[in-house]
């Protein structure tokens, strides 16, 4: 089988890790309290939903 | 080969996995809704609602088919005394996922699932709304029949509509009264806008029914476009 010849060297391996990134969730604001809210989330604050009641508060927490 | 078996097996061995989804069919049957995973809940998704629709024909046959799946007595009496009769009327699509976020310790994606049929919040606001949305095209032929004579009203008064239309969309009442002057020129030619006042008249199923009126008359599409954002 075939192996490496050489150890990574770090610069080698964190120049691969550049492209590595974290994405940012889309947020938007609850239609119901303003409250920021990942998209096809329920809105941890108030429970609504695309503006409607969906679940109360103890529920959605 | 594993071609098509496709399904989440939920890092268990078959039998731990069907243990667990009736387990958690039972509870949901008991509890209306529970709290777990957005994996779990659609796997549990397509485990309970043929059992749900098994419910609809309360024969022994039924339970026992039922009772063989959940092995929990208690819940099959609930799904076919208290549940059933609830939920006879929907055609499928019996539970309502609901994502909440993550959770703590594992960061997993966290979910309600729910039967849409007790959730008394969004039924309320279904009904304030008026009604169901319309989302199959296939019934229109249905509804092509009924709607006949819900035109006929229109057509005698006309005078009748406007003030219909203005109880129903307060703040845009000013503008409901061209609409109305527009719709009496036309009413006569073309029964898809008389049907479109008996709509507004109604001002039960407004939107479903006016993005099929959009879709039937593209030609006479100026007022729809309209009316879309106000009903919201």
């Amino acid at each position: 089988m075939a192996h490496p010849k050489r150890k990574t060297s770090k610069q080698r391996r964190n120049k691969r890790r550049t492209h590595y990134k974290a994405t940012a969730p889309t947020v938007m604001n609850c239609q119901n309290c303003g409250a920021t809210v990942q998209y096809h989330r329920v809105c941890p604050e108030c429970g609504h939903y695309k503006g409607k009641l969906a679940l109360e508060k103890e529920v959605s927490a | 080969m594993r071609h098509r078996k496709n399904f989440n097996h939920l890092g268990r061995k078959s039998g731990h996995r069907k243990a667990m989804l009736s387990n958690m069919a039972s509870s949901l049957i008991m509890h209306k809704r529970i709290q777990t995973t957005t994996a779990k809940a659609k796997a549990l998704r397509s485990f309970v609602e043929p059992l749900l629709t098994k419910s609809k024909d309360d024969s022994t046959h039924s339970r026992r088919i039922v009772f063989s799946k959940l092995q929990d007595k208690e819940a099959v009496t609930e799904l076919f005394r208290d549940v059933s009769p609830k939920i006879i009327d929907r055609p499928g699509g019996y539970t309502r996922i609901l994502k909440t976020g993550t959770r703590l310790g594992d960061n997993a994606d966290m979910c309600v699932i729910e039967l849409v049929d007790y959730n008394e919040n969004l039924l309320a606001a279904q009904e304030e709304k008026g009604g169901k949305s319309k989302r199959r095209r296939r019934g229109s032929s249905k509804k092509k029949e009924d709607s006949p004579k819900a035109v006929a009203a229109p057509q005698t008064d006309l005078e009748k509509k406007t003030p219909a239309v203005e109880e129903t969309k307060e703040i845009t009442s000013e503008e409901a009264a061209p609409e109305a002057a527009k719709a009496e020129e036309t009413v006569n030619t073309n029964e898809v806008i008389a049907e479109d006042t008996a709509v507004a008249e109604e001002a039960a199923e407004i939107k479903a029914e006016d993005k099929d009126v959009s879709e039937k008359n593209d030609d006479q599409s100026e007022e729809t476009p309209e009316e879309e954002p106000k009903k919201e």
